[in-house]
């Protein structure tokens, strides 16, 4: 018998049991809870007359609708102006009061994106299943821990019974080997890596992203890889468990004590892929030749580096990739051919799960650092991903090295990376976002999202435009060459 | 969900093909947070004369007098009659929800749209597909006599006329089971609640530290 890939250890420790149909009974050791894909599940189970399984697996904090301006936060929910999203937090806040879930409310200072606060707090834990009513639960993935987004329904039903219905993916792995770049990061990585998969690449796969350039990246650069497995179409996304997978977790407050922590971390050691485990696709990219990514289009495969161009959808092979080429250019008001760093950006979003931990607000910092937003850039904000990020980057200082740039400094949130609260786009506005869709009307009506890294978003807001931050003084010029 | 008891209920015909979730409840109703309340708009631009907005007093709104639901006769129906592909559009669950807080139990027609298929089921209604004659049939005998009732026999797997005539039809076993049972997926799932705790017990022992809470 071959060895077992990681994903087939986790399914394997967590399997209460196997029906006939195909389908299994997978144990949930964590269930994370936001304000929208919650409320109906709290319902569900009080129309039923049900309790929640076990009350301290989960964890809640409200983080889709929350208001940014310092302003508005400082008076609490009363601050949320519309009156759904008021609702909606509101609901949250009396669902766990009612049935005693732990929650960080909105000026918790632990309050934050929950895939920013799951991790930060060590309530996400290698060998752990994590489950959220929001597709970006892969995140969680980079700890080693099997982690899926689910549906209303479903969070409803992790709730009564701590279990989720299941059926087993496929094995893939997607190498990257070699060295990255000065001033190429995890998000150019993963964007490679759904340019060249495409956004179905992944569909019905769990991905474990392996090879010594993911292996080279600190726990946030491996959050922001996972988090964007939903982009190239798997539900999961994974990492195996090594030193900075456990350095990182050390006296976090949900994370073992002492006592435990030997165990535990004997344990987690086990979190690998075997050396003889099958894969069911292998897809290799060389990190030598990642360069700076930008999206063009209305799919984040549409993307591609900081020295290309659009493409013309005339060149392209087939007669559907032609015409959604088309669509988007049109969508995206881009030319054919175009350089990408000629590309004019009105608004710049650096923040969402994907980009706002401490390392992606560190990033953007060392470019912003002594320089202006360009005066045609009608808005650049940074979002911390949560209350503790935004403390720590004040301690940094990072936050007057945004605002002497120009940038607006908020408090954290999912903000412009869906637009549900005020922040968005206008229609026909380009922004340079360190999110993780840019879908139509994704960040606002009519609104063209181009996805970047932190670093690419700031060098963008000073400038005006795209340009390849691996010219920039804050990186080795030796390195500008292959641009 | 409550169990799906032999049931004999007043029949209101709804005579339109192609039923669309949107015109069971319209989207300005789906930014509720809850999963009940939705009957008041059940089917809300046939049923008043306004253009309905969420959290209105619904007592107060014109009425659509010449809509079936809204007609005496039909008060009370627990039966929905319709027609072809009925159901399509959206995955929406909340037209099920909208439904069964009507009132509605069962409908009956010569097709249903797939995702409504499984959704209605989940959440306890009993959907009968009859041949496109036999629901024409229905439909004259249903308008052609007041206070007319179906009895529905899902056990048997038989709809019996007023006058005595045995309608049978299919349901898939695991859907019956469930419907006969009052089991949705929780329910099916608490079934193996022993297996649960069972496991729980054995993994809270092998890795403690997954269960623990901060001080
Ligand atoms: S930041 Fe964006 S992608 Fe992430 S959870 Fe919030 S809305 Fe979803």
């Amino acid at each position: 018998m071959s060895g077992q890939t990681l994903y087939d250890k986790l399914w394997n420790q967590h399997l209460v049991k196997q029906r006939d149909d195909g389908t299994a009974l997978i144990y949930i050791d964590r269930q994370l809870l936001h304000e929208v894909t919650s409320p109906q599940a709290f319902e569900g189970l009080r129309l039923a007359n049900r309790k929640p399984w076990r009350l301290d697996a989960n964890l809640a904090t409200p983080d889709h609708n929350v208001p940014t301006t310092v302003k508005e936060r400082a008076e609490g929910n009363s601050g949320i102006k519309d009156p759904v999203s008021l609702i909606q937090v509101q609901t949250l806040d009396d669902n766990c009061l009612e049935y005693g879930i732990e929650e960080f409310k909105i000026n918790d200072p632990r309050q934050g994106i929950v895939h920013v606060v799951g991790p930060e707090q060590g309530a996400t834990l290698p060998g752990m299943t994590v489950v959220c009513g929001d597709s970006h639960t892969a995140t969680h993935g980079a700890f080693g821990a099997l982690a899926h987004g689910i549906g209303t329904s479903e969070v409803e039903h992790v709730m009564a019974t701590q279990c989720l219905l299941a059926q087993k993916m496929k094995n893939m792995q997607v190498r990257v080997e070699g060295e990255l770049g000065l001033g190429v990061t995890a998000k150019d990585v993963v964007l490679a890596i759904i340019g060249q998969i495409g956004t179905a690449g992944g569909t019905g796969y769990a991905i474990e992203f392996a090879g010594s350039a993911i292996e080279s990246l600190s726990m946030e650069g491996r959050m922001t890889v996972c988090n964007m497995a939903i982009e190239a179409g798997a539900r999961v996304g994974l990492i195996a468990v090594d030193d900075t997978t456990i350095n990182y977790l050390a006296e976090r407050p949900f994370a073992p004590t002492a006592e435990q922590w030997e165990g535990a971390v004997a344990d987690w050691r086990t979190l690998v892929s075997d050396a003889d485990a099958q894969f069911d696709k292998v897809v290799t990219l060389e990190a030598e030749k990642i360069e700076p990514q930008v999206s063009w289009g209305t799919s984040p495969e549409m993307v591609t580096g900081i020295s290309g161009q659009v493409p013309d959808p005339q060149a392209a092979l087939d007669d559907t990739v032609q015409r959604s080429y088309m669509r988007a250019l049109e969508y995206m008001g881009l030319q054919a051919n175009q350089k990408i760093t000629d590309i004019k950006l009105d608004k710049v979003f650096i923040g969402s799960c994907t980009n706002s931990r401490i390392e992606d607000l560190r990033e953007a910092a060392k470019v912003a650092k002594g320089n202006k937003v360009a005066d045609s850039i009608k808005l650049a904000m940074v979002v911390p991903g949560s209350g503790l990020v935004k403390r720590q980057a004040e301690a940094e200082g990072l936050d007057k090295i945004f605002i002497e740039a120009g940038f607006e400094w908020r408090e954290p949130g999912c903000s412009m990376c869906l637009a549900m609260n005020a922040d968005k786009l206008g229609a026909g506005e380009h922004c340079a976002s360190t999110s993780n869709r840019n879908f139509e009307g994704r960040q606002g009506y009519g609104g063209r999202t181009h996805l970047v890294s932190p670093a690419m978003a700031a060098a963008a807001a000073i400038a005006g435009n795209f340009v390849d931050v691996r010219t920039l003084p804050a990186n080795d010029a030796s390195n500008a060459q292959e641009a | 969900m409550k169990k799906f008891e032999r049931l004999e209920g007043i029949v209101a015909p709804l005579d339109r093909a192609n039923v669309d979730t949107d015109l069971i409840i319209p989207k300005q109703f789906l930014k509720s947070i809850k999963r009940t309340g939705f009957g008041v708009n059940l089917f809300d631009e046939l049923r008043y004369l306004d253009e309905g907005q969420p959290g209105q007093d619904c007592s107060q709104r014109p009425l659509n007098p010449d809509f079936v639901l809204n007609q005496p006769r039909y008060q009370g129906a627990e039966v929905l009659l319709a027609r072809r592909n009925f159901g399509c559009g959206s995955s929406r669950e909340h037209a099920p929800w909208a439904l069964e807080d009507f009132g509605f139990k069962a409908v009956i027609a010569p097709s249903f749209a797939d995702i409504f298929y499984n959704n209605a089921f989940k959440n306890g209604i009993l959907l009968i597909t009859l041949e496109e004659n036999v629901v024409d049939r229905l439909f004259a005998e249903v308008e052609s006599r007041e206070g007319y009732q179906l009895d529905i026999d899902l056990e048997n797997q038989r709809v019996i006329t007023p006058g005595g005539e045995i309608l049978e039809f299919e349901v898939d076993e695991f859907r019956k089971h469930c419907l006969l049972n009052g089991l949705d997926d929780i329910g099916i799932t608490l079934q193996d609640e022993d297996a649960i705790r069972t496991f729980e017990e054995k993994h809270r022992q092998q890795r403690p530290w997954l269960f623990r809470q901060p001080a």
